[in-house]
């Protein structure tokens, strides 16, 4: 049964206010989930005043220039900061996004809020724990399944058309901003996979070049797996790089329906 | 020893958005639309047996609060039927992307509520209502 209401120790309670350099003019505020293993407190949201002369555009930007200038407690994951690497993604402003790709000035007015991406257990402020996603993306087996060999030397060809079969499936960074923005996803993720794994899945699913198809579909085929998606599509509005998983799990669901005529 | 880890927020912070909105309106008028269902049997078993047992029915169901339900019931039926529509074209892989989802689901809206004002104004015209 799903739990709409957070668990005791996670309840958020008011925090710390670090307030902006003296003499700065442009400021923002960025309200921030906390939470860290080495004290007995609940989660609380810190709000960090930021002097946007001095920082870049973007809500890493901000995130790394309160770290190194104002607190560097503050704990959260990225790599690239440029929309490639999938670690920086957390909720900004109510959505789920990449902190790397998403403008401060996108964030409307007022506060900008940052908190973990949603219904995940948090290891440190905003960084989630991302073992069960990742245990249900290799639940999938994501790699090319063939069963006519092929001899080492040669390659296993694919027209161009069946290739553009896999343009906007390949692209996921497995960010799992989708995953996360779905409220099937947060009730049922101990079974249902969740709109990530199953775009990923259905990326093998369309390569005219693997061979288990069938088996593939058959594993998907329960009432957890695939069919805890309502078609809510949080997913879809929430992608950072634009991609489809709502429509990738219709696919899946069709080409069982196809499969069963 | 490990520490019980908090759950981050979910409900509480990600912002209301109309895919999700619509969706779980779809779930809502479901089950009012079930639970509203006695009614349906109520009103038909007045009506075989009339007499006063239509009187009786008619007298109970006039009743303003029970007119107001009757009206979340026609609303119910209409957008559960429309969005219902929209969950056809989804099964055959057709409206999935973001433009379409906003377009089909504001026509939805729109025409749910359009139904729902034709329905209760021939209602109230032809049938006498609230009378």
């Amino acid at each position: 049964m799903a739990e709409f209401t957070l668990p005791k120790n996670s309840k958020i309670k008011a925090g710390k206010h670090f307030p902006a350099p003296e003499g700065a003019t442009n400021v923002r505020s960025f309200r921030v989930y906390r939470w860290s293993p080495d004290d007995d407190k609940n989660p609380s949201t810190d709000v960090y005043d930021v002097d946007m002369d001095h920082c870049g555009p973007m809500v890493l930007d901000a995130l790394i220039k309160i770290k190194n200038e104002i607190d560097p407690s503050l704990t959260f994951r990225r790599s690239c900061r440029e929309g490639i690497c999938g670690s920086c993604s957390m909720n900004i402003d109510g959505t789920n996004t990449l902190a790397c790709t998403k403008a401060i000035d996108e964030c409307g007015g007022g506060e900008v809020k940052i908190y973990p991406l949603p219904h995940m257990s948090v290891v440190k402020d905003l960084v989630p724990d991302m073992t069960h996603f990742y245990a249900q993306y290799a639940s999938v087996e994501p790699w090319l399944k063939t069963k006519t060999p092929v001899s080492p030397a040669a390659e296993r060809l694919q027209s161009k058309e069946d290739r553009d079969k896999l343009d906007g499936l390949y692209e996921c960074i497995l960010c799992a901003c989708c995953s996360t923005s779905c409220p099937s996803y947060w009730w049922n993720s101990d079974k249902y996979l969740g709109p990530a794994i199953l775009l990923q899945s259905y990326r093998w699913l369309a390569d005219s070049r693997d061979e288990a198809t069938g088996e593939r579909l058959d594993e998907l085929e329960d009432p957890f797996k695939l069919y805890r998606c309502h078609t809510i599509m949080n997913c879809t509005n929430t992608c950072p790089k634009g991609l489809n998983p709502g429509k990738a799990i219709g696919e899946i669901k069709k080409m069982i329906a196809e499969r069963a005529l | 020893m490990l520490k019980e880890r908090p759950l981050s927020p979910h409900l509480q912070v990600y912002r209301p958005q109309m895919t999700s909105m619509l969706s779980i309106l779809h779930r809502a008028t479901g089950v009012f639309l079930f639970l509203g269902s006695p009614l349906l049997v109520y009103s038909l078993w007045g009506i075989a047996e009339g007499g006063t047992h239509f009187q009786q029915m008619t007298d109970c169901l006039s009743h303003w609060f029970a007119q107001l339900l009757i009206l979340g019931w026609i609303y119910s039926l209409f957008y559960h039927f429309c969005n219902g529509i929209r969950h056809l074209f989804w099964d055959v892989g057709h409206g999935y992307e973001m433009k379409t989802l906003y377009a089909s689901g504001n026509a939805v809206l729109l025409i749910s509520i359009a139904l729902t004002a034709i329905t209760a104004y021939f209602a109230l015209q032809n049938l006498g209502g609230a009378a």
